[in-house]
């Protein structure tokens, strides 16, 4: 044990109300072992107190399963958008720079509001109609090369990192975001889901669909969980393609 | 007609889609987007007997696992419904488009978890819950564009409305980002708020799970059922934060509990199970781990840790099956777990008590009701691994159909007065900005924190009537200091997280109470509840339900028998095969 205690050192990105103007605040915490940030940030909360010895107000900032599943503490850490809980503060460079992300609105602090995303989930119909919830007997079969191809698509916990990095989501675009578009090919690769696929398609092709995505590819880099983002909006780009085809010759 | 859900977690998205189904209207609230809920860490799987591995189970036998499993103290007819119902509803999930892991031919897969020879739990890898709450958030959303699920996220239960004849007819909530009251009127009013781990400040739970909801309907009348049973989940990693659960599916799939004896690994519960080894029942296998540790001093370094084994496990296998618990040990403990054991050690994990309800889920006070891990209906005074997600959903598919079927009866009930919702929310507004001004000396957090240390020190695995005592105690000074508290914070129209957190506090000292002296009354041991000083089971005495009932002077308790029509009690031991039931029948002489 070293004399002196041990610190983790904060810069945070503060802002009082929706539309007031951001300021920066800096925190110094006692450090402990496996700390991540969200316990840096509890920290400040119970004792709310800036770098200076100013009496302040605690940071606000949304958090939940402090284990990387329920994607509440997504922000901006040393200009990276992930989540706090698993950004041990350890395995980052200090000071920690904070910021709220950006392409969602500020709410207070840390915490923004990513209605949009659940939105965009209904724009792209990601579900699986069930005519009844009547026991109707054993579902369809899948195989398992099929579930493992789709079953990191489940996984994705609406956070928000991917759409934060990509440069096609934002104000003056109406592109979906990767995350909202990329649960399509999971609905669409379900055997029931398959046959509804013509309306999460038709919602691809219209603005803001498969053709807003720039393939940049940050979305992949940032993402927590390690989600085929790209392979899946190629994918889907593919089955758009066809399904715009097979309409033109219908008609 | 209009129902209130509050919990956007397994039960009350089940709950919400029965009610939806049937041409209702709810409004559902919810502290966070409800893709956010806890149910999101549940990770294991979830229990039915689907039998798809040749085994020839059945319902019957899930039930006859599930009671004993629970120590014969759950009412009997509804845990063998919630049995009866599981193939059904894991077959609709499935429908639902949830990715459950496959057989080779493209069928539902099942691992073994604890407190069962049969292969029952149907899973989704390591993240079953996960993807149990992502498919019923989808399909509540499919009810949203239909215009029959309006959701109040990011806002908070505040108070029950209850009318003259002591009805419950709506509720006020706050919005939690302009900290706006507002009162909403309902034909009946559903809680599945889930669980209550905060009460023990560190434990597998989520920061929302404070079982604040479930409090504030027990200070208002409504009976909680059997709080003092707590559920030790036997496999934790010890963390400052939290303590992040390692599913039991680990040991489901062959992963293995030891410590050094002697110079080599002694691997304690196979030696003292030999019947069940791993798979021992929760409560047997986090008593175990503890005594290795504490009475016998046998942990890692003289930790209190064990190892969780899974280094003999083909590494593909663990990909596939545990990768989702594999990913958090790495990322919050920097080993791997396919090369180096992890260190694991019991935490508060789940509540097996809960509202009291009837078999429709209603509580005592009419139109309210509760589903899921806030009520009590299931597990007894032991919980078995893969039942949580199923009576979750199960007593949502209940409490929806129930709720609407008591509105019909009551469709001649005057209208509530407008009144009486304008001048609920104006009280809770009053209340709201005295709390905005609390400027005295204590700390909430601090208070908090003491609360957790205490009840985690004496009222989990080993309870002892003097340290009972103290703890209460304890929270009576608790509950003094809290009316001295000052929030840092006196902000009334943005996120006033320290105001939110110290409501919340409160009502977790009133839950803390409940389970203490439940706790410190019940003189036998149970399932979870573990004394010492009283080590047998007590029939006689105490084979009855605990229902606490809310006074100023604190918990007022009273007891209610049991239903056990349809399995006989008999001694609970995982030594021998409980599937042999004559076998079991002999030992069961001398057992403990």
């Amino acid at each position: 044990m070293s004399d002196t205690q041990k610190t983790v050192h904060l810069i945070v990105q503060r802002q009082d109300l929706p539309d007031s103007k951001p300021y920066t605040e800096e925190f110094v915490v006692p450090w402990s072992l496996g700390m991540n940030v969200v316990s840096a940030l509890m920290a400040v909360q119970k004792t709310p107190v800036t770098k200076e010895g100013k009496k302040t107000k605690p940071v606000v900032f949304e958090c939940n399963c402090l284990e990387e599943v329920c994607g509440a503490c997504a922000m901006i850490i040393n200009g990276v958008p992930r989540q706090a809980c698993s950004c041990l503060v350890d395995s980052v460079t200090q000071p920690i720079r904070l910021a709220p992300l950006t392409k969602f609105p500020v709410v207070r602090d840390l915490m923004v509001d990513r209605q949009k995303m659940f939105d965009n989930l209904k724009k792209v119909q990601a579900w699986v109609t069930v005519d009844t919830m009547a026991d109707l007997g054993p579902g369809p079969r899948m195989s398992r090369a099929q579930q493992e191809e789709v079953y990191p698509l489940s996984r994705c916990m609406t956070c928000g990192c991917c759409m934060e990095a990509c440069p096609n989501f934002n104000d003056k675009s109406a592109f979906l975001g990767p995350a909202p578009v990329a649960q399509v090919h999971l609905m669409n690769q379900h055997p029931t889901g398959a046959m509804q696929k013509a309306g999460r398609l038709e919602a691809l092709m219209g603005p803001g669909g498969i053709a807003g995505c720039g393939n940049a590819q940050n979305c992949v880099k940032v993402c927590p969980k390690s989600i085929p983002l790209t392979t899946s909006l190629a994918k889907l780009n593919r089955q758009v393609n066809k399904f715009a085809l097979s309409q033109l010759f219908d008609k | 007609m209009k129902f209130i859900v509050i919990g956007g977690g397994a039960a009350g998205l089940m709950a919400t889609l029965r009610i939806a189904e049937l041409k209702q209207n709810v409004e559902l609230f919810s502290l966070v987007p409800v893709k956010r809920s806890h149910t999101a860490c549940a990770q294991g799987g979830i229990n039915g007997a689907v039998n798809t591995k040749g085994q020839n189970d059945s319902p019957r036998q899930h039930f006859e696992d599930t009671i004993l499993g629970g120590d014969f103290l759950a009412n009997q007819p509804p845990v063998k419904a919630m049995c009866d119902a599981a193939p059904g509803l894991i077959h609709l999930l499935d429908r639902m488009g949830m990715m459950f892991t496959r057989t080779p031919e493209g069928l539902l897969d099942l691992r073994p978890f604890g407190g069962t020879k049969h292969i029952r739990t149907a899973f989704s890898g390591a993240s079953t819950g996960q993807q149990l709450l992502y498919v019923l958030d989808e399909q509540v959303r499919r009810y949203e564009e239909q215009k029959l699920v309006t959701k109040h996220e990011h806002h908070e239960f505040i108070r029950l409305i209850i009318d003259d004849n002591g009805e419950c007819r709506g509720i006020v909530a706050q919005n939690m980002y302009t900290m706006k009251m507002e009162a909403f009127a309902a034909d009946g009013v559903i809680i599945a708020s889930g669980g209550i781990g905060m009460v023990f400040g560190r434990s597998t739970n989520g920061t929302i799970s404070t079982g604040s909801a479930a409090s504030i309907a027990y200070q208002q009348g409504a009976v909680y059922g059997n709080g003092e049973f707590i559920q030790i989940h036997p496999t934790a990693l010890p963390g400052e934060d939290k303590r992040r659960l390692m599913s039991e599916s680990a040991r489901g799939e062959g992963g293995r509990i030891w410590t050094m004896k002697d110079g080599k690994p002694w691997y304690f519960l196979e030696e003292w199970y030999p019947a069940y080894g791993n798979l021992v029942p929760r409560d047997i296998a986090a008593r175990a781990i503890f005594k290795v540790c504490t009475e016998m001093g046998l942990g890692i370094d003289g930790q209190n840790l064990v190892n969780l084994d899974l280094t003999h496990l083909d590494p593909k296998e663990i990909d596939r099956k545990l990768g989702a618990i594999v990913e958090i040990y790495e990322k919050f403990v920097g080993e791997n777990p396919r090369k180096v054991p992890m260190k694991i050690f019991p935490s508060m994990h789940y509540s097996m008590g809960g509202l009291w309800t009837d078999y429709g889920h209603m509580t005592n006070i009419p139109g309210l009701f509760a589903a899921g891990e806030c009520d009590y209906m299931y597990h007894g005074a032991n919980r078995l691994g893969g039942n949580s997600l199923l009576s979750a959903t199960y007593s949502g598919m209940v409490v929806g159909p129930s709720a609407v079927n008591f509105a019909k009866d009551r469709g001649a009930r005057k209208p509530l007065d407008p009144s009486v919702l304008q001048s609920a929310k104006e009280r809770e507004e009053v209340v709201f900005e005295n709390q905005l001004r609390m400027d005295g000396k204590e700390n909430p957090f601090q208070i908090h924190r003491e609360m957790g240390d205490w009840m985690t020190e004496n009222v989990t695995i080993q309870r002892f009537n003097k340290k009972l005592q103290e703890t209460d105690d304890k929270l009576t000074e608790l509950q003094e200091r809290w009316k001295r508290v000052g929030v840092s914070d006196s902000t009334n129209s943005q996120p006033n997280q320290v105001v939110m957190f110290t409501r919340q506090l409160w009502n977790m000292l009133e839950l803390a109470k409940v389970i203490t002296q439940g706790a410190l009354r019940r003189n036998e041991s149970r399932g979870g509840h573990f004394k010492p000083e009283f080590p047998e089971r007590d029939d006689e005495n105490w084979l009855k339900t605990t229902k606490a009932t809310w006074s100023p002077d604190g918990p007022q308790f009273s007891y209610e028998a049991v239903d056990t029509s349809l399995i006989a009690p008999r001694a609970r031991r995982y030594d021998v095969d409980n599937t042999k039931k004559s076998d079991a029948g002999q030992a069961a002489k001398g057992a403990k």
